[in-house]
């Protein structure tokens, strides 16, 4: 099993990102450890599944069944899994917008994640969110948030929340590496330090913005360095071991539960653009081979089939597993009725107020003055 | 019935209803060992201590961004954003997050969550201290923009304002803190969304929230005295959800209005009341509507300056003369036809 891997993944040298993730050295797995490798072929199945998920979102998108912005979890699966196994049910989660991997793993019903892409009714944010805004209070998923970096100051005062009602919980919060650079992370970690809150930040570092890289963004590249101004510990994790972000994402989460905040940097790979529109031609063909012989993906199942943990047919039992779950999510939501328009002003407020608006586009303010009889009859 | 300051209604009244309910706690800069940059919160870090009365960073972005997230998980903050200027670092919080998430996400998750700040100029502040940006915020479904202008409205509203599951941006005003008046000694709170005649008149209405409101208040009654006239006062409260029938009823009866605001006059709060009337009560208008509102100019820092483009008591007068005077051309015309 492994140690600690505060510096499992070699730092970044300035202006060569395609060696901020050298060769992928796999977790030793022994297939005597039972628990380990139940562990092992879970996190399998589940990445399999994201992915499988991810292909036929992207599937629906091509064919118009899922509108606006669509960002996929591919090449995060090993990074999602990880993190997703460090959490109690009793934990909260906030990611940013590319978390349809978080909700799936996190429990929610895949038919219901498809179901919100496709903006059904019985979506997990009945069709109010879509891809950006997956929100589900019973698996404490509390949001998935398009505005870069706007759940940071929210998830630190979930924090803040259990703190106060000194509860066993913690939270996590999922963020991009460009996030690092906005205000709210720096005033959220200064917070959540001063007042010793019990949350882990997390930066998936797939070393891209939409196309900047992180050594064009970052003026201190190692982003989980940035912690220090704020006197919080750190690592940085190789995203693309399941096993190794898992063990990883146990630490922090200890940390967290012992009072203090903690940041948490997974290095990871994006498969293909920032979102599903987005061809990526700012890649050279190299860094896009590069990329994809360190698809997490391909790289566990041989890392499985070789240790012994899993047979070929297992592995493509399971990809055919995960190939009908999607297939079915999607015919699920695609039979879900879209949500009825009457109910278009149920979610303005909680407490119903006198005087909201209920106003469709083109209707008068106040019913307007009948016709003058005498001019009727003129 | 008591007689107190707006300052003093709301410090009890936030004092009361921590008492009342231990998920209440407040947050915000320089409020606890400074007691507050306007004192509203004074002596309060000593009778509920750190954990309920939270000094922040200068940081409000991030503070009033962890206060909607407290409130997602059902505690009941109340922010102080030391004035309405800086509520604009705050503002993708309060836009983008405190304002939408009940909806963003069908509905599963309320945010309670109070923000008091005060606008107001006249203090000789400059340009970046004297604005009145409630307009922003009242811009924006999902949020309640409350607007007191009474001591009792300062109580009757907070108390609205906490009790409520919905995000409230509580606009407080630096020059409205001594005013004194009656408040009641009993805890009921005002319901959101409701205008106030406060002053019941039949020859002209005016239409004011917050400051402009006590002046519309003294206009009316200087003006009943000086020239006998029987003005109708409206007092807005709510700023959204926005009150547009007791606007219009009333101009009905006067077929004559004047709105004040602090703000300024293009796109400004009042140019959504002048719609409504156009809307509402096109046929009982017998003038135009008019507005008095701020000059449209980063406001200056020397007095004479300041005063100049701060709507006063003297101009509310002289735009009631001329609509008067206008509501006099029209009738008498329609007089000799009848």
């Amino acid at each position: 099993m492994s140690t600690r891997q505060r510096t499992a993944v070699a730092p970044p040298k300035p202006g060569t990102h395609q060696n901020a993730n050298p060769t992928v050295v796999m977790h030793q797995t022994a297939p005597s450890d039972t628990a380990g490798a139940k562990r092992a072929t879970d996190f399998y199945r589940q990445m399999v599944f994201i992915r499988r998920f991810e292909e036929r979102a992207a599937r629906a998108y091509t064919q118009a069944l899922i509108g606006g912005y669509c960002h996929l979890n591919l090449g995060e699966e090993a990074a999602v899994v990880g993190l997703m196994a460090a959490l109690r049910p009793t934990d909260y989660l906030f990611t940013n917008y590319r978390e349809h991997g978080y909700a799936l793993t996190r429990g929610i019903d895949p038919n219901r994640v498809m179901a919100e892409l496709f903006g059904r009714s019985d979506g997990v944010s009945k069709g109010w969110g879509g891809s950006m805004h997956m929100f589900d209070l019973e698996k404490r998923m509390l949001g998935g948030y398009g505005i870069v970096g706007g759940q940071i100051p929210l998830a630190t005062g979930a924090a803040l929340a259990i703190d106060y009602r000194g509860v066993d919980e913690i939270v996590m919060c999922t963020m991009g590496d460009g996030t690092t650079n906005i205000g709210a992370f720096h005033e959220s970690l200064n917070i959540a330090a001063l007042w010793n809150l019990p949350i882990v930040y997390v930066v998936i570092n797939n070393r891209l913005g939409m196309a900047t890289t992180v050594d064009k963004s970052s003026a201190e590249p190692e982003l989980y360095k940035r912690a220090s101004s704020y006197r919080m510990a750190s690592e940085r994790v190789d995203g693309l071991d399941p096993v190794a972000v898992f063990e990883a994402a146990q630490r922090a989460a200890a940390v967290a539960r012992g009072g203090r905040p903690f940041l948490l940097e997974v290095m990871t790979e994006r498969l293909r653009g920032h979102s599903v529109v987005d061809p990526g031609k700012y890649r050279g063909a190299e860094e896009i081979a590069l990329t994809k012989e360190r698809d997490p993906v391909v790289t566990f199942a041989a890392h499985l089939f070789e240790t012994g943990l899993l047979t070929e047919q297992e592995i493509a039992a399971i990809n055919d597993g995960a190939i009908a779950q999607a297939t079915a999510a999607a015919v699920f939501a695609e039979a879900s009725p879209f949500p009825d328009v009457a109910t278009l002003f149920d979610y303005t407020y909680a407490t119903p107020v006198a005087n909201d608006s209920h106003r469709l586009p083109g209707q008068p303010l106040f019913e307007p003055a009948p016709y003058p009889e005498h001019e009727a009859t003129r | 019935m008591s007689i107190m300051t707006y300052r003093q209604a709301l410090h009890d009244t936030l004092r009361s209803e921590m008492h009342r309910d231990p998920d209440v706690f407040l947050m915000g800069e320089e409020i606890g060992l400074f007691d507050g940059a306007y004192k509203i919160t004074a002596g309060m870090l000593d009778e509920f201590g750190e954990k309920r009365v939270r000094d922040t960073a200068i940081a409000e972005e991030g503070f009033t961004g962890a206060a909607i997230g407290a409130a997602m998980l059902g505690l009941r903050p109340v922010v102080e954003i030391m004035t309405i200027n800086f509520s604009l670092l705050a503002l993708d919080q309060i836009v983008n997050h405190a304002a939408k998430i009940y909806g963003m996400f069908g509905g599963q998750a309320r945010v309670p969550l109070v923000i008091r700040t005060p606008g107001g100029g006249g203090q000789q502040l400059g340009a970046t201290h004297s604005q009145n940006i409630e307009l922003f915020y009242a811009f924006v479904p999902g949020m309640k923009v409350l607007a007191p202008s009474t001591p009792a409205d300062a109580k009757a509203m907070m108390l609205a304002a906490i009790r409520d599951d919905d995000p409230v941006l509580f606009l407080e005003n630096l020059s409205l803190y001594n005013t004194k008046g009656e408040v009641p000694d009993d805890d009921v709170p005002a319901e959101i969304g409701k205008a106030a005649i406060t002053r019941r008149g039949r020859d002209i209405t005016l239409i004011g929230y917050s400051r402009m409101a006590y002046v519309a208040a003294q206009v009316a009654e200087q003006l009943a005295e000086s020239d006998g006239l029987d003005i109708e006062v409206i007092d807005l409260r709510s700023l959204r959800p926005l009150d547009r029938g007791t606007v219009v009823e009333s101009v009905k009866k006067t077929h004559a209005a004047v709105i004040l605001e602090d703000d300024w006059l293009t796109y400004g709060i009042g140019a959504e009341i002048a719609a409504t009337i156009s809307d509402g009560a096109f046929d009982y208008l017998d003038a135009p509507v008019r507005r008095v509102a701020m000059a449209e100019v980063p406001m200056p820092y020397s007095k004479p300056l300041e005063t100049a483009a701060l709507p006063s008591a003297d101009d509310v007068i002289g735009a009631i003369r001329q609509t008067l005077d206008a509501v006099g051309r029209r009738r008498n015309p329609m007089e000799n036809k009848s």
